[in-house]
C-alpha cells in the first residue's frame, strides 16, 4: 500500500526524523492559511506548494512550485488543485490532483539520496545512499552504480552505528552534517521497521546551508501482508489513487489488476494467471486484466470475479483457465453459471477446466445451456478466445 | 532415489486442527505420506482425525520421530512456527502459508541460517516425490514417478507441468514449489544442485516468474555446474511494471526483474525455453529417454 508524501512525512516526524515544517491543504483557502502560518513560524516568505499524488516526477510535470507569500500560495494552489498531472510514472492519462502539501522553503547546500528496501537475494533490508540526490535511483544504478553506497542490515543487530557512519562519510559529509545524517539514517531504519515498510525513499535528502539534514521528500510503500498489525496505517489509504475495480476485487479477496486489452481472464494461481496473459499475447490477443481467484475461492467469489471482468466495456471475450488443486472445477462452474444468470453474457466465453472434479465441472457447464466454448488446454483456449473476440470462428 | 522427501519421511502437520490443516493432513495420508501427527498449541493430547496432536514440535519429534513438517498456521504465527520446527531439529520444513509479513521472514531466515533445517516456501504448494510422499496442497493424482525434476515459483503452473509430464509418460522424480514470496527458504540454485546429484533425475524443468534475480542466478549455476539438461518457462512476459502480480515477489521494480532479462540469461546458459506453458512438457521431453 502506498501513501502520500505528506502522510509519510507525518509518520517520519513522529518517529524523530527531521522533515521541513508543512501542512496538508485540500483547497486554496487552506493553502493560504497554511502558508501564512508557515511564514509566521519560520520568518521566511518562501513556501513550496506540492501536488500530492502517488507518483514520482511531480516537479517536472509542474506539480511543485516555490512561491513568495501567502497570496501567491493561494493562486498557485488554485492552479494545481484539479490539475491533471502527467509524469513518467502516472502514464499518459495522468492523475487528478486533489491534495496539496504546503511546506516551508529551505536553503539547500546539497541534495542526496536515501532508500531502504528488502534485498531479496540477501534476505535482508538494505540501506542505500547516494550523492546523486534528486535523480531517479534507477538512473544512477544504470549509469554510475559506484555512486550508490549500500549497507545490509543484520535483522538481529539492526542498522549498526558504524554502518550509518560509513554511509555519512561515504557521501562526503563531515562535522555536524555527518552527525545529523548518521542520526537520520538510524531513525529512518527504525521507522522502516516500526511501520513494516516494503520501501522507504527520501529523495532528495538535503543538507541545509546551516548543516542540518532534512527529508525534503518521502515516499513509502507498506508491506500489504503486515497491514493487519497496523490498523492506523490502513486509515491512510487514498481510494482516489486506486483503481475502483481493483478495490472492489480486494473486498472479495481476489487478486486483480486492470490492463488495457480486450480479453478478460479468470484464473486460479498467480503464476498460471500471468502465464495465461502471456499465452493470450502469444496468439495475438491483449489481456484486459490479471485475475487470480486464489486456491480456495467460493462460488460467491467466483461470481464477484466474473462480474468485475464483465463490467469492463473493453472486454470482447472471456477466458476462464482453471487447474483445480484445492480449487474444485465444479465450484468454478457453479460460480460462472450463477454470475451469468445475474449479469448476462454479452461476449464469447471460453472455459478450460483441468484438475479436481473436472468431469463434474464440465458436465455442469454443458447442462447449463450457456453458450460456452470449451478448450482442451491452455493454448487451445487462448487461440479460441482470441479468434472469438476478433469476431472470427473459434 | 529422489530429493528432499521420500519413503523415509515422517511428517507432522503444524496447525493440524485448522480447516486447511485437517483437510490436507487427510489428503496427504490418503496419498500414502507417513503423517505421524500434528501440532496445535493448547490441543496436545487430542487425537484429531486419527492423528495424535501435540502442544509443541519438540514434543511431537520426541514421541513420533518426525523428520519433516508442513505448516498451515495463519500468517501472524507462521514465521514463528518455522522457527519452532528448526529448533526441534526437523530436517525439512515446508511452509504453505501465504501472506507472512516480509520482516518476519527476514528474521526467520536469519535464524534458520544457523540451523541444519531446509525451508521450502512460504507461500508455496509444497513438495512431492510421486508414489512415495506428498507434502503440501497439490493434487496427487496428476503426478507419476519418473525422471524429470520440477522446480517452480508458482503452484498451479507446477500442476500444469506435472500433468503434461505425466501425459507424456515421463513422470517426475520430485516436484518442488519454492513459493512466490520475495524472502524465502531454498531457491532455484539449491534445487538444481539437488537434482544434479540425484540419480533418478535425468532432466530438470524450472518455472520462474518476473521479479528478483533468482532465475539469473540459476542460469549462471546451470552454465558452470550442471551436466543434466534444463528447460524453463518464465511467467509474466506481459506483466506491467510496478504492479504486484498476485505473488508478493512477482513485481518488476525499477525496470528490473523482467521476463525478457530472465529469458535472455537462461538462453545464454543453453537452457531450452518453452514459448508458452502449454509446451512445458514437450520442451523437456526431447532430453529424456523414453
Amino acid at each position: 500500500m502506498k501513501i502520500h508524501e505528506y502522510q509519510a512525512k507525518e509518520i517520519l516526524k513522529k518517529l524523530g526524523v527531521p522533515v521541513p515544517k508543512g501542512r496538508p491543504a485540500f483547497s486554496p483557502d487552506e493553502a493560504e492559511a497554511a502558508a501564512k502560518e508557515l511564514i509566521a513560524e519560520t520568518e521566511n516568505e518562501f513556501v513550496v506548494v506540492k501536488a500530492q499524488i502517488h507518483a514520482g516526477g511531480r516537479g517536472k510535470g509542474g506539480g511543485v512550485k516555490v512561491v513568495k507569500g501567502a497570496t501567491a500560495a493561494r493562486e498557485t494552489a488554485q492552479k494545481i488543485l484539479g490539475m491533471n498531472l502527467v509524469t513518467h510514472q502516472t502514464g499518459p492519462g495522468g492523475k487528478l490532483v486533489k491534495r496539496l502539501l504546503i511546506e516551508q522553503g529551505v536553503d539547500i547546500a546539497r541534495e542526496l539520496y536515501l532508500g531502504l528496501v528488502v534485498d531479496r537475494g540477501a534476505g535482508r533490508v538494505v540501506v542505500m545512499a547516494s550523492s546523486e540526490g534528486g535523480v531517479e535511483i534507477e538512473e544512477v544504478a544504470a549509469k554510475t552504480p559506484e555512486k550508490i553506497l549500500k549497507e545490509f542490515v543484520d535483522p538481529v543487530v539492526g542498522l549498526a552505528g558504524y554502518q550509518a557512519r560509513n554511509l555519512a562519510y561515504g557521501l562526503g559529509l563531515h562535522g555536524a552534517a555527518a552527525k545529523h545524517a548518521t542520526e537520520l539514517f538510524l531513525l529512518t531504519y527504525s521507522a522502516f521497521l516500526a511501520t513494516d515498510a516494503a520501501m522507504l525513499e527520501i529523495n532528495p535528502l538535503v543538507v541545509l546551508t546551516d548543516g542540518r539534514v532534512l527529508a525534503l521528500d518521502a515516499k513509502v510503500a507498506f508491506d500489504d501482508n503486515a497491514l493487519y498489525r497496523h490498523k492506523d496505517l490502513e486509515a491512510l489509504r487514498d481510494l482516489d489513487e486506486e483503481d475502483p475495480a481493483e478495490t472492489e476485487a480486494k473486498r472479495y479477496d481476489l487478486s486483480f489488476i486492470k490492463l488495457d486489452g480486450s480479453i478478460g481472464c479468470m484464473v486460479n494461481g498467480a503464476g498460471l494467471a500471468m502465464a495465461t496473459m502471456d499465452t493470450i499475447k502469444h496468439f495475438g490477443g491483449e489481456p484486459a486484466n490479471f485475475l487470480d481467484v486464489g486456491g480456495s475461492a467460493t462460488e460467491e467469489r467466483v461470481t464477484a470475479a466474473f462480474k468485475i471482468i464483465t463490467a469492463d466495456p473493453k472486454v470482447r471475450g472471456i477466458f476462464v483457465n482453471i487447474f483445480g488443486g484445492i480449487m474444485k472445477c465444479d465450484t468454478i462452474a457453479s460460480g460462472v453459471i450463477a454470475a451469468v444468470k445475474q449479469v448476462g453474457l454479452k461476449v464469447p466465453l471460453v472455459v478450460r477446466l483441468e484438475g479436481t472434479n473436472v468431469e463434474l465441472g464440465k458436465k455442469m457447464l454443458a447442462e447449463s445451456g450457456l453458450a460456452v466454448t470449451t478448450a482442451n488446454d491452455m493454448a487451445d483456449g487462448a487461440q479460441k478466445v482470441v479468434a472469438l473476440a476478433a469476431g472470427k470462428a473459434a | 532415489m529422489s530429493v528432499l522427501v521420500g519413503k523415509n519421511t515422517k511428517l507432522i502437520v503444524q496447525g493440524i486442527t485448522g480447516s486447511a490443516g485437517t483437510f490436507h493432513a487427510k489428503q496427504m495420508r490418503e496419498y500414502g505420506t507417513n503423517v505421524v501427527g500434528g501440532v496445535t498449541p493448547g490441543k496436545g493430547g487430542l487425537v484429531h482425525e486419527g492423528f495424535p496432536v501435540f502442544d509443541t514440535v519438540a514434543d511431537a519429534v520426541k514421541k513420533t520421530g518426525a523428520n519433516a513438517t508442513v505448516i498451515y498456521v495463519p500468517p501472524p504465527g507462521a514465521a514463528d512456527a518455522t522457527l519452532e520446527a528448526a529448533q526441534a531439529g526437523i530436517e525439512v520444513i515446508v511452509c504453505i502459508t501465504e501472506g507472512i509479513p516480509t520482516l518476519d521472514m527476514i528474521k526467520a531466515k536469519r535464524a534458520l541460517s544457523e540451523s541444519k533445517s531446509i525451508l521450502i516456501g512460504p507461500n508455496c504448494p509444497g513438495v512431492i516425490t510421486p508414489g512415495a510422499c506428498k507434502i503440501g496442497i497439490m493434487p496427487g493424482y496428476i503426478h507419476k514417478p519418473g525422471k524429470v525434476g520440477v522446480v517452480s515459483r508458482s503452484g498451479t503452473l507446477t500442476y500444469e507441468a506435472a500433468h503434461q509430464l505425466t501425459n507424456l509418460g515421463l513422470g517426475q522424480s520430485t516436484c518442488i514449489g519454492i513459493g512466490g514470496d520475495p524472502v524465502k527458504g531454498i531457491d532455484f540454485v539449491d534445487c538444481l544442485a539437488m537434482f544434479e546429484r540425484d540419480p533418478q533425475t535425468e532432466a530438470v524443468l524450472m518455472i520462474g516468474e518476473i521479479g528478483g534475480t533468482s532465475e539469473e542466478e540459476a542460469a549462471r549455476f546451470v552454465k558452470s555446474n550442471m551436466k543434466k539438461p534444463v528447460a524453463a518457462f518464465i511467467a509474466g512476459q506481459t506483466a506491467p511494471p510496478g504492479k504486484r502480480m498476485g505473488h508478493a515477489g512477482a513485481i518488476i521494480s525499477g525496470g528490473k526483474g523482467t521476463a525478457a532479462e530472465k529469458i535472455a540469461a537462461l538462453r545464454e546458459a543453453n537452457i531450452a525455453i518453452a514459448a508458452t506453458p502449454a509446451e512445458l512438457g514437450k520442451t523437456i521431453a526431447r532430453f529424456v529417454s523414453k
